[in-house]
C-alpha cells in the first residue's frame, strides 16, 4: 500500500480518526476498570479500619470528614480517624489511627506516604506494638520523640518522619476529641435544660 | 534470524540505559529498589511493544507532516490504558511508581523506537524490536535497583543479604541514584570495550 | 507566606531535578555549557508557567466539568506540544531575539517529563502547596519556583561540568559515569536543606 500524502484533508482526517479511536478505547477501557479501582479503594480502607482496630468484624457508620480534612470513622468496635500532616521528610503523610473507648491508641496504619521508600516505609512498622517505637496503648494528644523530650524513640536516622508521624497521630486524637467535644456538648445541654422540668 | 538480531541488538549494543542514555528519569526515579526498577521496566516495554505494533501497522496510513502527533496520540493511549489496569488489578505497583506512570508518555525510548525503527520497519520485526529494546531497559532498571536496595538496606527483591544496619541508606536516597548509575556505566563501558 | 514557603520547598527542598527525578534528560543532556545551561532554563520556565496556566484551567473547566478525568495524559500532552510550537511561532515573530537566545530548546521541552510531571502534578492539586489551597494562583507559583529551580541545578552542574573538562578523569570513568557521580555529590549537597521547610513554617 502506497503511503498517503501529506495534503490538509488527508492530515485532518487521520488526525480525528486517531484521536476517535484513541478516545472510544480509552472510554471502554475506563468504563471497565472504574468497578475495580473503587472497590480495591473500598477495600483497602475497610482493611485498614479491621486493622487499626484489631478486630475481624465490624460495622462502619457514615464517616464524617472535618474542616482540616481529617476523617472519623465510628464503629462499634472504637473509633478510626484518619490524619493528614503535610510535613514529612518528602511531602504529605497521611495516618489512620484506631482509639479504643477509652480513647487509647489501638492501632494504625500509614495511608499515604512521599517518603523515601526504605526510610518512610519503616513507620508501618516501627510504632507498632513490641517495636522499638511502640506507641499502641499509649494516650495520644501530645506524643513527641525522645529528642523533643517525649517517650517516643525516634526511627533510626528519619527524625523528620517520627515527628511528622507522631503529629499524625496527635492530629487524629485532637481531630476526635474536638468531635467528641462538640456532640457531648450538642446532646447534654438540651438534656440538661429538659431535665428540670423532667424531674419537676 | 534478522528477528533474534534485532532483538539481542536492543539488550546490550544498543542498550537504552547504558549505552543509549535515553529515559533516564523514571530510571533514576523508580529504582529505589529491584522490585520497583522492574515494575517500571516491565510497563514500559508492554507500551513499547504495543505502540511499535500499533504504529507498524499503520505507518502507511499517516501522512509525513502529522506523523509526531499521530504517534504521540497512540503511545499516549497506551500509557493511559496501562495506567488504569494497574489502579485496577495492581495497586501496589501504582502506590510505589506513582508519577512515573503517565510519564511513560514523555519516555524519550517510546517515541525514538516509533520514529527510528517501527516507522521504517514491518510489524513483526518491530515486536522483536519492541521487545529487546524494552527487556535490555527492564534488566538495567532492575540491575540498577537491585544495587541500590543491596548497598542501602542489605535486601535483593526484599531477601536479606546482610544485617540492615550495615547499609548505607544514602543509595536508596537520590544521590545513590546517580552514584551507582555513574559507576554501572563505567563498568558497562569497559566490559564493551573488552 | 505560604508563598514563601512554597519557593523555598520547589528550590531547595524538593528540587525537581536532585531530588524528584524530573527534568534529567535536559539536565544531563544540556549541561556542558553554562551559556547554553542558561538559554535552557530560561525556555523551560517560558513554557512550564504557560503549560501549568493551560493545563490547569483544561482540568478544572474541561476534564473536570465533564468527567473525563481519565483523558488527563492525552490531553496534557497534547496541549504541551500545541503549546511549545505556538511559542516558537509567536517567538519567532515578537521577539528575533529572545527566539535567537531560545529557539534550539523549545522542541527538545516537549519530550521534557517535568513539563507534563509538573502540570499533572498541580492539576491533580497533589503538589506541596505548604497548606495553601491548590488552586490557580499556587500552582502557577509552585510552577515558577519548579522552573527557578530547574535552572539552579542546571546551571551550577554546567559550572561544574566545565570545570570538569579540564580534569584528568580515569579512562573508564570519563563522560557520563564522572557527570552522572558528580550529579549525585550535588543532590547530596541538596540534601543538606532537607526540614528548611519544617523549620521555617514553624518560625511563620
Amino acid at each position: 500500500m502506497k503511503k498517503l500524502e501529506s495534503t490538509l484533508p488527508n492530515m485532518v482526517i487521520v488526525l480525528t480518526l486517531i484521536a476517535v479511536v484513541a478516545g472510544l478505547a480509552l472510554g471502554y477501557v475506563n468504563s471497565v476498570t472504574a468497578g475495580p479501582i473503587q472497590e480495591i479503594k473500598a477495600q483497602q480502607l475497610a482493611d485498614g479500619i479491621k486493622a487499626v482496630l484489631a478486630a475481624d468484624e465490624l460495622n462502619v457508620e457514615e464517616p464524617e470528614t472535618l474542616d482540616d480534612g481529617s476523617v472519623i470513622y465510628r464503629t462499634d468496635k472504637g473509633v478510626a480517624v484518619q490524619a493528614t500532616d503535610p510535613n514529612g521528610f518528602g511531602g504529605k503523610l497521611t495516618v489512620l489511627v484506631g482509639f479504643n473507648s477509652e480513647g487509647l491508641i489501638q492501632g494504625y496504619q500509614v495511608l499515604e506516604t512521599a517518603e523515601t521508600p526504605g526510610l518512610g516505609a519503616k513507620a508501618g512498622e516501627w510504632f507498632q506494638k513490641g517495636q522499638k517505637g511502640d506507641i499502641i496503648g499509649k494516650q495520644a494528644g501530645n506524643l513527641t520523640v525522645k529528642k523533643d523530650g517525649g517517650e517516643v524513640d525516634a526511627i533510626t536516622a528519619s527524625t523528620i518522619t517520627s515527628r511528622a508521624f507522631l503529629r499524625c497521630v496527635n492530629a487524629a486524637y485532637a481531630a476526635l476529641a474536638s468531635q467528641e467535644d462538640a456532640q457531648t456538648g450538642a446532646t447534654q445541654r438540651p438534656h440538661s435544660l429538659t431535665s428540670p422540668e423532667g424531674e419537676e | 534470524m534478522k528477528n533474534l538480531k534485532v532483538f539481542l541488538n536492543g539488550l546490550i549494543k544498543e542498550n537504552p540505559t547504558f549505552v543509549l542514555l535515553l529515559g533516564m528519569c523514571p530510571t533514576l526515579g523508580t529504582t529505589s529498589s529491584a522490585f520497583n526498577g522492574m515494575s517500571m521496566g516491565l510497563a514500559t516495554m508492554a507500551v513499547l511493544v504495543f505502540s511499535n505494533l500499533i504504529i507498524a501497522l499503520i505507518k502507511n496510513l499517516i501522512p509525513d507532516m502529522v506523523r509526531i502527533p499521530c504517534y504521540i496520540v497512540v503511545i499516549a493511549s497506551l500509557v493511559t490504558i496501562l495506567q488504569m489496569l494497574i489502579k485496577a488489578y495492581a495497586p501496589a505497583v501504582d502506590a510505589s511508581l506513582g508519577l512515573f506512570i503517565p510519564l511513560i508518555v514523555v519516555n524519550c525510548i517510546i517515541l525514538g523506537r516509533a520514529e527510528a525503527f517501527a516507522a521504517k520497519n514491518g510489524v513483526v520485526p518491530s515486536i522483536f524490536d519492541g521487545l529487546g529494546i524494552g527487556l535490555g531497559f527492564t534488566w538495567a532498571l532492575t540491575l540498577l535497583g537491585a544495587c541500590r536496595e543491596l548497598l542501602g538496606t542489605g535486601k535483593v527483591f526484599g531477601l536479606t543479604c546482610f544485617p540492615e544496619q550495615y547499609g548505607a541508606l544514602l543509595f536508596v536516597l537520590a544521590p545513590g541514584a546517580f552514584i551507582v548509575l555513574g559507576y554501572l556505566i563505567a563498568v558497562f563501558n569497559k566490559l564493551k570495550k573488552a | 507566606m505560604a508563598f514563601l514557603l512554597i519557593f523555598i520547598t520547589a528550590i531547595f527542598v524538593n528540587n525537581i531535578v536532585l531530588s524528584q527525578f524530573l527534568g534529567i534528560c535536559p539536565f544531563l543532556g544540556v549541561s556542558k555549557k553554562v551559556e547554553t545551561a542558561m538559554g535552557m532554563a530560561a525556555a523551560v520556565a517560558f513554557v512550564l508557567v504557560i503549560a501549568t496556566l493551560v493545563t490547569y484551567l483544561i482540568q478544572v473547566y474541561v476534564l473536570n466539568a465533564f468527567g473525563l478525568e481519565y483523558l488527563q495524559t492525552i490531553a496534557f500532552i497534547l496541549v504541551i506540544a500545541a503549546l511549545v510550537q505556538m511559542v516558537e511561532i509567536v517567538l519567532k515573530k515578537v521577539s528575533p531575539a529572545l527566539y535567537q537566545a531560545l529557539g534550539v530548546f523549545l522542541p527538545l521541552i516537549t519530550t521534557n517529563c517535568c513539563i507534563l510531571g509538573v502540570a499533572i502534578l498541580v492539576g491533580n492539586g497533589t503538589y506541596d502547596s505548604a497548606g495553601m489551597e491548590p488552586g490557580l494562583v499556587s500552582g502557577v507559583w509552585f510552577a515558577l519556583c519548579t522552573a527557578l529551580g530547574f535552572g539552579l541545578a542546571l546551571i551550577v552542574f554546567a559550572g561544574i561540568r566545565e570545570q570538569l573538562a579540564r580534569m584528568d578523569v580515569p579512562k573508564g570513568m570519563q563522560g557520563m559515569a564522572i557527570a552522572l557521580v558528580v550529579a549525585g555529590l550535588l543532590s547530596m549537597a541538596f540534601m543538606g536543606f532537607s526540614g528548611v521547610n519544617n523549620g521555617l513554617a514553624k518560625i511563620f
